[in-house]
């Protein structure tokens, strides 16, 4: 049985009368890169905030590395690094001072060496004096994610870490991550990013509040019971109008020259494909697989059923 | 949208569009003044504050002012003498003392502003005619306070006199005065205004830049984001709070340093007492505004809000402390404000040790004051300093 880094049961949280995380209990193994994926506003920021001491849960309990989310948040704090959606280091210290800044916090032996090291490996050697402000927003990230790592913590939360960051960037944040859980870092990473999904170990979905899937990507797209159709030809717009309208169709999505056509009931789906396909010879209509945006808009606009 | 909805005052260019616009303008920022009900409340209290404090609290020409007395005749006309001085409004008698070291050590720690020694058979030697001479040491540190206390004595003390020198005695009211009067104004004798203002300009300026600095500690923190990433990070609030507060104490060292060598070599303003307990009391000052201005800091939303305590707390240091008016001129309920304001002390020290030549002694109840406006200025900035970010 692998280790836990994080076991959390029952988290709420509520600003005012909003409820912003329900009941949300999660399990991350040791040394897994661990996916947080939903919509905004959906309770991510929050959850992590909760795990790193940030924020004091209103009810649920659980812990971090081992250590009491609700007493020991000090504990936490030392062995965790949390890195912040918006651009959290001083913009007005050079990335040398700010690295230096945090290994002193952290009580690292020699902060000046820490830092350092901690530039060389950031290949920001040539640049240490700049001031944080002035980098672009890649090398932010970098940078962030190195002071973060800089203090050797046993668990990363990110949160959003590669937003509004470049694709080449994005890559090569992404490879760094992998380094880390290799070395036998947890990492809890929250992301819009489909592709980022795919690159986790396992993903948990979360929207208003309420963890609605986990599991490896795979296993999250087989329990959504999707069923999809592809269709490519001419006038997809007017198609899609149509196709929304129909019974047993739940999802109708463009992805480029294609349309992807789902429905949860597979049954229905082929029933109203063949409905439409017999109305309309102008498209081509292949079965296809739903991919993890799919299942997750698809989750996203379940609650909202239930509303209607 | 038509151009006749919206009629320009003529001479105006004809552009429908400027009312409207200029409208939609004007609407907005009345919104946000509202939802901005630190800045509402700055445009409101401000005027309520000052046409208070100026329209009550403030008294050029202070009446009631603490003084002493050391009789050594208890004569009918040692009491006319007393009563009139007393009928003038200026001198508010507070005790008898016994001996004159007693009446120095008031008038040096400040307790009272006035001491009167009435000598040894007075009333025998004004009968005499022998002019004996009655002692009226004021404290001149404040020369506007003191002024017009002054000059009022020797008129009232004369007429005094008259009334009670009658009958038998009358012809020694023939005489151009039965007695004399001394004058002596200690700390100041000149009456220079240099002397009185300048060491309190210490304080002043401390009280603005240092509370300015610390205001801002904080809530720019947390409107840069950075707080969020440095609460995340195993830091306690004291050390946050003393981190930010330390460096300031060196700033504040650098500007006593030039105001008071500028007061002495400038200003040619005396420094009688230690120079060493000047600046460490000068410290203590400064590190109790930082306190002051980092609680405030916890609890701005912003830095403008920061700002605008800043200023309200200012305010009243600036009026009440005795800095830019007598402080005996005001009336009881502006004097006790001003006793828990830190400026109130320290400028009683500054003067005290500059002018008077104070040691610590004479000075603790001050030192003990401001000491306690730290201790709990940082107390109540570590309650409200927020671990979390709930």
């Amino acid at each position: 049985m692998k280790e836990i880094a994080i076991d959390v049961t029952g988290l709420t949280k509520s600003f005012g009368t909003r409820t912003v995380v329900h009941d949300l209990s999660l399990q991350v193994p040791k040394g897994e890169i661990y996916g947080f994926l939903g919509p905004n506003g959906s309770g991510k920021t929050t959850t992590l905030r909760m795990l790193c001491g940030l924020l004091t849960p209103d009810s649920g309990r659980g812990t971090c590395l081992g250590y009491d989310i609700l007493t020991e948040s000090d504990e936490i704090k030392r062995n965790v690094g949390y890195m912040t959606q918006r651009f959290s280091l001083y913009t007005d210290l050079s990335i040398r001072e700010n690295l230096e800044f945090v290994a002193r916090v952290y009580g690292v032996p020699d902060p000046r060496q820490a830092a350092r090291e901690a530039i060389g490996r950031l290949g920001l050697s040539t640049r240490a004096d700049q001031l944080a402000g002035e980098l672009s927003g890649g090398w932010k990230q970098r940078l962030a994610l190195g002071a973060c790592i800089l203090p050797q913590p046993k668990l990363l939360l990110l949160d959003e870490p590669t937003a509004g960051v470049d694709p080449k960037a994005r890559r090569e944040f992404w490879d760094e991550i992998h380094n880390l859980a290799a070395e036998g870092i947890t990492v809890l990473v929250s992301t819009h990013y489909m592709d980022e999904a795919e690159r986790c170990h396992e993903i948990a979905y979360i929207a208003f509040g309420e963890l609605l899937a986990k599991g490896t990507a795979r296993e999250v797209v087989d329990q959504s019971k999707l069923s999809t159709w592809i269709v490519s030809g001419a006038d997809l717009h007017r198609l899609a109008a149509k196709l929304e309208t129909c019974d047993g169709i739940d999802m109708v999505a463009p992805f480029g020259t294609e349309l992807h056509v789902s429905g949860r009931n597979k049954r229905a789906l082929d029933a109203a494909i063949t409905a439409a396909k017999k109305a309309d010879g102008a498209h081509r209509w292949t079965r296809g697989e739903p991919s993890l945006e799919d299942v997750f808009i698809l989750l996203m606009d379940k609650p909202k059923e239930n509303f209607a | 949208m038509s151009a006749t909805t919206c009629n320009d005052i003529e001479g105006e260019r004809r552009d429908p569009g400027f009312l409207r616009r200029t409208w939609a303008m004007v609407v907005k920022e009345f919104v946000q003044m509202r939802r901005d009900r630190m800045t509402f409340a700055t445009m409101i209290f401000v005027p309520v504050l000052q046409l208070t404090l100026f329209g009550y609290a403030i008294n050029t020409d202070p009446k009631h002012m603490p003084a002493v007395v050391l009789t050594r005749d208890s004569g009918p006309l040692t009491r006319a003498v007393l009563a009139a001085l007393e009928n003038t409004d200026y001198f508010d008698f507070k005790e008898q003392v016994r001996d004159p070291e007693e009446m120095d050590r008031l008038i040096r720690s400040g307790k009272v502003q006035f001491g009167i020694e009435i000598p040894a058979s007075f009333e025998r030697d004004v009968r005499r005619g022998d002019r004996p001479a009655i002692l009226v040491i004021a404290d001149a540190t404040d020369p506007v306070s003191t002024g017009t206390a002054i000059s009022a004595v020797q008129g009232v003390v004369d007429t005094a006199l008259r009334r009670e020198l009658r009958g038998p005695d009358a012809e020694v009211k023939s005489t151009p005065a039965p007695f004399e009067v001394t004058l002596q104004r200690r700390y100041n004798p000149e009456g220079i205004t240099q002397y009185n203002i300048v060491p309190g300009l210490l304080g002043v300026v401390l009280t603005m830049t240092m509370m300015m600095f610390t205001a801002l500690a904080v809530t720019r923190e947390i409107e840069r984001g950075t707080m969020e990433s440095l609460l995340s990070m195993p830091i306690k609030p004291i050390e946050i709070m003393i981190g930010k507060i330390a460096p300031f104490v060196l700033i504040g060292f650098v500007q006593m340093t030039i105001i008071i060598s500028a007061a002495h070599f400038v200003f040619g303003v005396p420094i009688l007492g230690s120079v060493t307990l000047l600046v460490a009391l000068s410290t203590l000052f400064a590190a109790s505004n930082l306190a002051v201005g980092y609680t405030f800091s916890t609890v701005a939303q912003n830095q403008l809000q920061a700002v605008q305590m800043t200023f309200f707390f200012f305010l009243p240091n600036f009026l009440l402390s005795g800095f830019a008016f007598p402080f005996r001129g005001m009336p009881h309920w502006a004097q006790a404000i001003g006793e828990v304001l830190p400026l109130t002390h320290f400028i009683r020290i500054v003067r005290g040790i500059m002018l008077k030549g104070n040691g610590f002694a004479d000075m603790q109840v001050d030192a003990a004051a401001l000491l306690i406006f730290m201790v709990v200025a940082m107390g109540l900035a570590l309650l409200r300093f927020r671990k979390t970010l709930d």
